[in-house]
């Protein structure tokens, strides 16, 4: 799409667009060349002397044991926060849709999280679940469960979900409500003449009929559970304990910023680019196509 | 409503209460922290009721932080965040605006490369580019400084897109009757487009306030010294050790005053804030 009228000027569109990419070039695209350049070099442990060492660093990560596992960790932690982030916000967003009386409160109250910081989040629910403190750990000992999470693995990548969960059950719905408020209701007439009930016509309309947010919906999600969850870790668990709930972007950043490893950690930022580029593909061939059943 | 189940809608009902509840009772528990004295926090379980600290806890940290942890005062830390919240989306936006203009409104040599080169940026987020990125903020001496909290966060290729959207949605006659009077392209931009761009502007600001008013990561890797941190950064100061360690009173106090502002921007600018959400993500 392009506008038929223009204006000509052999400077003023350079000028205008120059401090956008001034900004870009100096703080995204020089950095991101320099992280690649790094990921092939290797630093002594002074940071004196730095030696070319081609691939090594990547083949060295994929040897990693750690590395590997905070793979897996990602993967359980984005599969968990996307699930039951759609999840409960699309049942949510379908009671909301249903109902008449207080609709507008409801949805003021179940919006707000939106605005709460990650890390923020973090600390809330590390203070309900403290493992001497908390209030939820004192209900939860009443019901017999042994509750620590700065010694249980498992139970650390519950409370970090939990906390993620809760700071996008608010998009998701925001977004699902916007969806369901779009399906015409003489569709849902029609089945309701014809018999169907409101389960079967949730799950033959609007179900899929909903499925570009939801498809969206899931690619945003794990986007945020891969980077914007960042604050949670780091308010909580810290990745700990051992490496349950060490993600892979919570290890870039230990392992340059804490530990020092410039070439690892460079090398895991690149591995990191590519799984952004390959999101934001998926992203943008859905927006193309508009993903219809 | 297509029919009267009577059943369904209470059931609706209590599904959304019970979920609003379960949503609002950490802020519930957080409050009623910031409103204790430690002593009443330590014993288990802690009361479920407000206590009569709230303006000792909140004086305490507004003037002189905790007392384990960061003792910098959090009345500080709200300027640096709000000031981080402001010029961030005006920054963005001031940028944008006019980029999208020349791409939109201009035919010129390497026009597709500027925007290809501004999309490819969504591909970059900061997290991914941390430690370069850091060693640029570094050698460029702006570590510690609003600037380089600011600045290396107003590129976005979201807002550049937001407005080369809606540029495209203004009727070309209106460029035209502006040509044919004479109006130079800076005069249609001022008095055309930026007022036709106001709806916009107020959504988009309310996404990128909060946006910038969260940063955790960015000022957590370039500010060292207190009288720099954000309020969201000093909570994470005053976490000093395991949990009974910490002055729960105040860092819940804390907690509270940095959800505030973004959360009262949430509900009262609603309706922008629904529109931002669902424009920039399209």
């Amino acid at each position: 799409m392009e506008k038929r009228v223009v204006f000509r000027s052999a400077w003023l569109p350079y000028l205008l667009v120059a401090p956008q990419l001034a900004i870009t070039v100096v703080f995204f695209f020089w950095p991101a060349a320099q992280a690649v350049w790094y990921s092939f070099q290797l630093q002594d442990a002074f940071g004196l002397k730095t030696q070319f060492v081609g691939l090594q660093n990547f083949a060295h990560l994929f040897r990693d044991h750690n590395y590997l596992e905070s793979f897996k960790v990602t993967a359980m932690f984005s599969a968990l926060v996307a699930f039951f982030g759609i999840a409960i916000s699309l049942l949510l967003a379908t009671m909301a849709d249903r109902v008449l009386r207080g609709a507008m409160a409801y949805k003021t109250l179940l919006i707000w999280p939106y605005a709460v910081a990650p890390a923020i989040a973090g600390v809330l629910w590390a203070f309900l679940f403290a493992p001497s403190i908390g209030i939820v750990t004192y209900v939860l000992k009443g019901w017999g469960v042994d509750w620590n999470w700065i010694i249980n693995g498992d139970q650390a990548m519950l409370l970090v979900v939990i906390a993620s969960v809760w700071k996008e059950i608010s998009y998701n719905f925001l977004f699902f409500l916007a969806g369901l408020q779009s399906i015409p209701k003489s569709l849902i007439e029609a089945a309701a003449i014809d018999g169907a009930g409101p389960a079967r016509r949730f799950w033959t309309i609007a179900f899929p009929l909903l499925s570009p947010t939801t498809f969206f919906l899931l690619v945003v999600n794990i986007v945020y559970a891969f980077f914007d969850t960042f604050g949670v870790i780091d308010a909580t668990t810290q990745g700990g304990p051992g490496q349950a709930t060490n993600i892979l972007v919570y290890k870039v950043y230990h392992d340059g910023v804490k530990a020092a490893d410039l070439g690892g950690s460079s090398a895991q930022s690149v591995i990191l680019m590519f799984i952004v580029i390959a999101l934001t593909v998926v992203q943008f061939r859905f927006i193309e196509r508009k993903v219809q059943y | 409503m297509v029919e009267n189940r009577p059943w369904l809608t209470v059931f609706s009902h209590a599904v959304l209460i019970i979920g609003a509840i379960t949503i609002a009772f950490p802020l519930y528990v957080t409050f009623v922290a910031s409103t204790l004295t430690l002593e009443q926090i330590m014993q288990v379980p802690m009361q479920l009721w407000p206590g009569d600290q709230l303006i000792a806890n909140y004086t305490q940290v507004l003037t002189g932080g905790s007392t384990t942890g960061s003792k910098a005062a959090v009345s500080s830390m709200l300027v640096n965040s709000l000031v981080i919240a402001l010029v961030i989306p005006l920054g963005k936006m001031a940028i944008s605006v006019i980029s999208a203009f020349a791409i939109v409104y201009f035919r010129f040599p390497l026009r597709m490369f500027f925007f290809w080169m501004i999309f490819v940026t969504l591909m970059l987020p900061v997290e991914v580019r941390i430690i370069p990125t850091f060693k640029v903020i570094a050698d460029l001496g702006m570590l510690n400084t609003y600037a380089g909290l600011t600045v290396p966060l107003i590129a976005s290729a979201t807002a550049t897109f937001l407005f080369r959207q809606f540029f495209m949605t203004i009727p070309d006659e209106l460029a035209e009757a502006a040509r044919v009077d004479g109006a130079s392209p800076m005069r249609f931009f001022w008095d055309i487009v930026l007022p036709l761009s106001k709806t916009i502007m107020a959504a988009l600001f309310v996404i990128q306030f909060i946006y910038g008013w969260n940063q955790y990561l960015w000022p957590l890797l370039i500010t060292t010294d207190e009288s720099m941190y954000t309020t969201v950064i000093g909570i994470k100061r005053m976490i000093v050790g395991s949990d009974a360690a910490n002055e729960w009173n105040l860092i819940m106090a804390t907690a509270i005053l940095a959800m505030l502002p973004p959360a009262l921007v949430v509900m009262l600018m609603q309706k922008w804030f629904v529109k931002g959400l669902v424009e920039t993500e399209k």
